[in-house]
């Protein structure tokens, strides 16, 4: 399953308002630790195709989400279902870190 | 849950000693695990252009360069894992290693854990991300306009306080003493930035907020004046310790905690025999940040990594000629005689547990 690109504009439809929960990726360009996040985003958007959606929110371009949800530090991944926040990682976790958000709520 | 492998070598931690101590290894078709941990590419992920590695005439970007390396490792057979070590036994034969839920098993050991920010230990932590942070090139970005605090008097806070000062609208550097120990370039730049403002002889003695970071408390240290400076963000650049948590009690640490090895043990007579990169521990190798307390250097802990592997190679084939007992302790080997010893090594050390 492709990686969503969620923005200011989209996040409300796109997120809060998904009937799946949704994992965002909040990253930029210039931030060291954000790349090895993004490739086991990548990769768990397929590992639980159809179970979540995935994406990701570039804070250069998309401050005003980052800030609605109070994003000080990158890499920060943030698990939202029905809207609401639900479990949050700042820093790079490793990929067991991020399994562990989304096994939570996907039995 | 015992992993069914046993590599030849597993490598805690991943910045550039670690990855060029995996490419040599790996390349000299040694069976390689580096655990990167989720630190994975070290401090170097936080930097943006680093211009004096050498080899990249105009820079090259610490990222870039850390995801460069570990893909250069890779390609000689290396495995990375972004996993944290939780224990480790290091002592015999068979060196252990906790992964989670998993024990996995090596013939050698090599540290590169490296150095970790320090903390002010004033609680802080709880803000490490509403605020408080350790990289300043990181998250700077979010201070748009806002006031800012740099700890710090060396070369990483004059860099702190000049990405911040890009973002911010004022960006206070706090040092306790009356100049700072950067370098000339680097002060410089920080002096000239009509955004910065240095506050001399003080430090932090609190800090405070609630959902997120709202203020500090400085102390002038002659005076004993305080003064409350309400902050946005506060960097913390005062300086690295060794993380070497994991291995205490196994292996010989400095007072500072530093990892020693033959380098540090200032044993020159090393240099002409023996491992000059072993630990206390016979099959455990040190290098990077987490041994050199003087340099700290990318390029200086690459090439003790490439040290590492090189004397880890040595004690595996030593190992391998001891094992082998019909070539008698040879050092210098046929590839026929090395191919050989290494098939009665493996047999010794079968790959497969049963």
């Amino acid at each position: 399953m492709s990686v969503a690109k969620f923005t200011d504009q989209n996040f409300n439809d796109e997120v809060l308002k998904a009937d799946l929960p949704v994992l965002v990726d909040f990253y930029a360009d210039w931030c060291g630790p954000c790349r090895l996040v993004s490739p086991i985003v990548d990769e768990l958007a397929n590992t639980y195709e159809g179970k979540i959606r995935v994406g990701k929110v570039d804070v250069d371009t998309n401050s005003k989400v980052a800030g609605d949800y109070g994003v000080m530090s990158i890499p920060t991944v943030i698990l939202f279902q029905k809207g609401k926040e639900v479990a949050r990682q700042v820093g790079f976790g490793g990929k067991d870190a991020y399994i562990q958000m989304i096994e939570k709520i996907v039995k | 849950m015992v992993e069914e492998k046993k590599w030849d070598v597993i490598i805690i931690g991943g910045g550039p000693s670690g990855y060029t101590a995996a490419l040599y290894l790996s390349r000299a078709t040694l069976s390689v695990l580096v655990l990167a941990g989720v630190k994975a590419g070290g401090q170097l992920m936080n930097t943006t252009l680093v211009e004096n590695y050498p080899g990249f005439k105009n820079g090259i970007m610490g990222p870039d360069l850390m995801l460069t390396m570990e893909a250069q490792a890779k390609t000689f057979g290396a495995e990375v894992r972004y996993e944290d070590v939780l224990r480790v036994e290091l002592v015999g034969e068979t060196k252990r290693v906790w992964v989670g839920d998993k024990e996995i098993e090596a013939k050698a050991v090599i540290i590169s854990t490296g150095a970790s920010a320090k903390m002010l230990d004033l609680g802080e932590e709880k803000w490490m991300g509403k605020g408080v942070s350790t990289c300043a090139v990181c998250d700077a970005a979010f201070f748009r306009d806002k006031v800012v605090a740099v700890v710090g008097g060396g070369d990483a806070a004059m860099e702190d306080a000049l990405a911040l000062a890009k973002y911010a609208g004022e960006v206070y550097v706090i040092h306790r003493r009356d100049s700072f120990k950067a370098s000339k370039i680097m002060q410089e730049r920080v002096t000239a930035n009509p955004k910065i403002k240095i506050i001399w002889k003080s430090e932090v003695v609190e800090v405070k907020g609630s959902e997120k970071l709202e203020g500090i408390i400085v102390k002038n240290v002659e005076t004993g004046l305080t003064t409350d400076i309400v902050v946005d963000g506060l960097f913390l650049a005062i300086g690295h310790f060794p993380a070497t948590e994991l291995f205490k009690g196994q292996v010989d640490l400095d007072e500072k905690g530093f990892l020693k090895t033959g380098i540090t043990n200032g044993n020159a007579k090393l240099w002409l025999e023996g491992y000059p990169t072993m630990t206390s521990v016979d099959g455990v190798f040190g290098c990077g940040d987490v041994v050199d307390f003087k340099y700290k250097q990318a390029i200086t802990a690459a090439g003790m990594g490439c040290q590492a592997a090189l004397d880890t190679e040595k004690y595996l084939t030593g190992k391998e000629i001891i094992l082998a007992g019909s070539l008698g302790g040879k050092m210098k080997l046929s590839d026929k005689e090395l191919r050989k010893a290494r098939e009665q090594f493996s047999k010794q050390w079968p790959r497969k547990r049963s």
